[in-house]
C-alpha cells in the first residue's frame, strides 16, 4: 500500500511537472528534452523517443531521444496506410510487437529491435497526427501495465499538446511573414504608383517638371529632421508627391502662363488644392493625411491661404510641411514669369514668415537639415542631389544658415552660436 | 582517494566518483550523464554516483541515472550509488532501478544529520 502510494506520488510529480513544462518553456527542443526524461522517468523506462509529424513529407522528425543507437533513423518515412491506421487508433499505445502488419513496423523493424522498443503512441491531437512516441522496456523489466498506459497516455497527450502548439505558431509566423511580404509589395507598388502620378502631373508644366517629385523630397527631409518615424516620414514624402495632384484638372495654359495669370485665371488655379482632395480622399492610402495635404497646402499660418483661410493649429501638421517644401522649391527653380531667387533672399523669406505664412519649427527643421549637410554633420547629400552644386556652395552659405538659424531660435543660446 | 574540489575524478582502481548534486533532477543534469560518459571512455570500469548531496530524485533523475546504467552497460562498468536516502532507495526498487545498479544507503546517523 505503501509503495502504490510513493509510485503514485513519483508517477503524478512528473505528471504535473509535464504540464508546467508544456506551458512555461519557450525552448522547444528544451521542452521535448525535459519532457522524454519526465515521461521515462516516471514509469522508469530505459529508453525512448519524441518525434514530431510532417504531414507534407509524411515522416515522423526525432525530436528528442534517449538511449537509442547510432543507427536509429532520425527520419521515420510513413505511407498512407501507416497515417490512416494510426489516426484511427488515436492517441493510445501500440504494441509494437503486434502490430508488425503495418508497413511502418515492417520497414522500421530492425531498428526497433536494436532498441529494444516496445510501445509506439501516435500523438493524435483533433484528429490530426502531430508526432509519435517510442518506448522501450521498463527498468523492471515487467510489462506494461494498464495502469501504466494510462500514465503513457496522459504524459503523451501533454507533449502532442505541445508539437500542435508549436506547429501553430509555425504556421501562424509563416503567415504573418506572407503577409509582411504581400504589404511590402503593396507599399513598393504603392509608391511607385505615387512617384509616376507625380511625374504625370509635373509633365503638366515644363517649367515645373520635377517640382512634385522635390516636393516629396522635401517633405520626407523636413518630416525625418522633425524625428518622425519611417512611416511617418513615407507619408510626408507620399503627400508632397501628390499635393499639385488637383492641377491634372487646371488649364494647361494657365499653368505654362508666361505671365503673372489674372483675377479669374487665378480662381481656377486656385481650384486645384480642393480638387486634389477630392480625387485623392476615395483612395485608401497607407497614410491618412495625404489628401488634406493636398487641400490644404496653400494654407498660411496667420490665415490668409486658401481655400479655407484655416488658421495655425486648424492646418493639418503635414500640409504645413508640404507648403514649406511647394514654396521653397517655387523660390528656388526657374518659373515662366519668374527667375529663380538668389539664396540670400530664399532664407530672407523663409525667416520673415515664419509665423506668418509658414510654422516656426518647420522653417528650423528646414534650415538645420541644410546646415548639417553643409557642415558633414549629416553624410548623405540630400539638398545638393536636389538643388545642384551651384546652390549649395553659394558663397556665405554656412554663416547666412547660422544666423537664420539663430534668429529662429533666440532663445537657444546653445545652438548655432556663430564661431567664426 | 576522493577529490572534493571537482564533481568528479578518477580513483587509482578505476573507479570514478560523480556527485548527482541538486542537477540530477533538471535537465541540466544531463551534465551528469555527459560526465559520466567520459569517465567511461576514459576507461573507468566502476562508476560510483554519490548522493549525498541529492535530497531527492524525481522523474528526470531517473531519466538520467537511467542513461548512465545504459552507458556503463554499453561499456561493461559496474554502476554503483552511494550514500543514497532510505526514500530513494525504496524509490529505485519500485521503479526497478536497483536492478540495474548497485545501491549503497546513507547511514541513519547520517541521515538523520542531514
Amino acid at each position: 500500500m505503501a509503495e502504490e502510494r510513493h509510485k503514485l506520488v513519483h508517477t503524478f510529480g512528473a505528471l504535473a511537472e509535464l504540464g508546467q513544462e508544456v506551458s512555461s518553456k519557450p525552448n522547444f527542443h528544451e521542452t521535448m528534452r525535459t519532457s522524454l526524461h519526465l515521461l521515462l522517468g516516471s514509469l522508469a523506462i530505459m529508453r525512448g523517443g519524441v518525434a514530431g509529424y510532417s504531414r507534407f513529407g509524411h515522416e515522423l522528425n526525432m525530436l528528442a531521444t534517449r538511449g537509442f543507437g547510432e543507427d536509429f533513423p532520425l527520419t521515420l518515412a510513413l505511407c498512407q496506410e501507416d497515417e490512416r491506421q494510426f489516426l484511427g487508433n488515436g492517441l493510445y499505445p501500440i504494441e509494437i510487437s503486434q502490430a508488425k502488419v503495418l508497413p511502418f513496423f515492417q520497414i522500421y523493424d530492425h531498428s526497433f529491435e536494436n532498441s529494444a522498443l516496445e510501445l509506439f503512441v501516435p500523438l493524435v491531437v483533433h484528429e490530426e497526427m502531430v508526432g509519435a512516441v517510442f518506448l522501450g522496456s521498463k527498468a523492471t523489466g515487467e510489462p506494461y501495465t494498464s495502469y501504466d498506459r494510462e500514465i503513457v497516455c496522459a504524459m503523451a497527450r501533454h507533449i502532442g499538446v505541445a508539437i500542435a502548439q508549436r506547429n501553430m505558431m509555425a504556421e501562424l509566423e509563416r503567415r504573418a511573414d506572407e503577409n509582411r511580404k504581400l504589404y511590402e509589395n503593396l507599399r513598393m507598388t504603392y509608391n511607385d504608383t505615387v512617384k509616376a502620378f507625380a511625374a504625370a502631373i509635373d509633365r503638366k508644366d515644363k517649367y515645373t517638371e520635377g517640382h512634385s517629385v522635390r516636393v516629396g523630397k522635401y517633405s520626407e527631409i523636413i518630416a525625418s529632421e522633425l524625428g518622425w518615424s519611417e512611416q511617418e516620414i513615407e507619408g510626408a514624402a507620399v503627400a508632397g508627391y501628390l499635393h499639385d495632384v488637383g492641377k491634372i484638372t487646371v488649364e494647361r495654359k494657365i499653368i505654362n502662363a508666361p505671365y503673372r495669370i489674372n483675377a479669374k485665371e487665378s480662381t481656377e488655379l486656385n481650384k486645384h488644392p480642393r480638387v486634389g482632395y477630392e480625387i485623392l480622399m476615395p483612395i485608401n492610402h497607407p497614410y491618412a493625411d495625404v489628401p488634406l495635404a493636398a487641400k490644404y497646402h496653400h494654407e498660411r499660418i496667420d490665415g490668409r491661404g486658401y481655400p479655407d483661410g484655416l488658421h495655425d493649429r486648424e492646418i493639418p501638421y503635414i500640409a504645413k510641411i508640404v507648403n514649406l517644401a511647394d514654396s521653397f522649391d517655387a523660390m528656388t527653380t526657374d518659373r515662366p514669369y519668374k527667375r529663380r531667387r538668389p539664396v540670400n533672399e530664399v532664407f530672407d523669406d523663409l525667416q520673415r514668415n515664419a509665423g506668418k505664412q509658414f510654422e516656426p519649427q518647420i522653417v528650423t527643421s528646414f534650415f538645420r537639415g541644410m546646415y548639417n549637410e553643409l557642415t558633414g554633420e549629416a553624410k548623405e547629400k540630400r539638398f545638393r542631389r536636389l538643388l545642384g552644386r551651384e546652390f549649395m556652395e553659394t558663397e556665405g552659405m554656412i554663416p547666412m544658415l547660422r544666423s537664420s538659424l539663430n534668429a529662429m531660435t533666440p532663445t537657444s543660446p546653445l545652438t548655432f552660436v556663430a564661431l567664426d | 582517494m576522493k577529490t572534493t574540489s571537482t564533481n568528479a575524478g578518477i580513483l587509482p582502481s578505476r573507479q570514478a566518483v560523480v556527485y548527482a548534486g541538486d542537477y540530477l533532477n533538471k535537465l541540466a543534469g544531463e551534465q551528469i550523464e555527459r560526465e559520466c560518459r567520459i569517465r567511461l571512455q576514459e576507461g573507468c570500469d566502476e562508476l560510483v554516483v554519490n548522493f549525498s548531496q541529492t535530497e531527492l530524485v524525481n522523474s528526470i533523475g531517473i531519466s538520467i541515472l537511467l542513461g548512465i546504467i545504459d552507458s556503463a552497460s554499453n561499456q561493461g562498468a559496474k554502476v554503483v550509488f552511494s550514500d543514497v536516502k532510505q526514500e530513494t532507495v525504496e524509490l529505485f526498487d519500485l521503479l526497478g532501478v536497483t536492478k540495474h545498479a548497485d545501491v549503497e544507503i546513507k547511514d541513519r546517523l547520517q541521515q538523520r544529520l542531514w
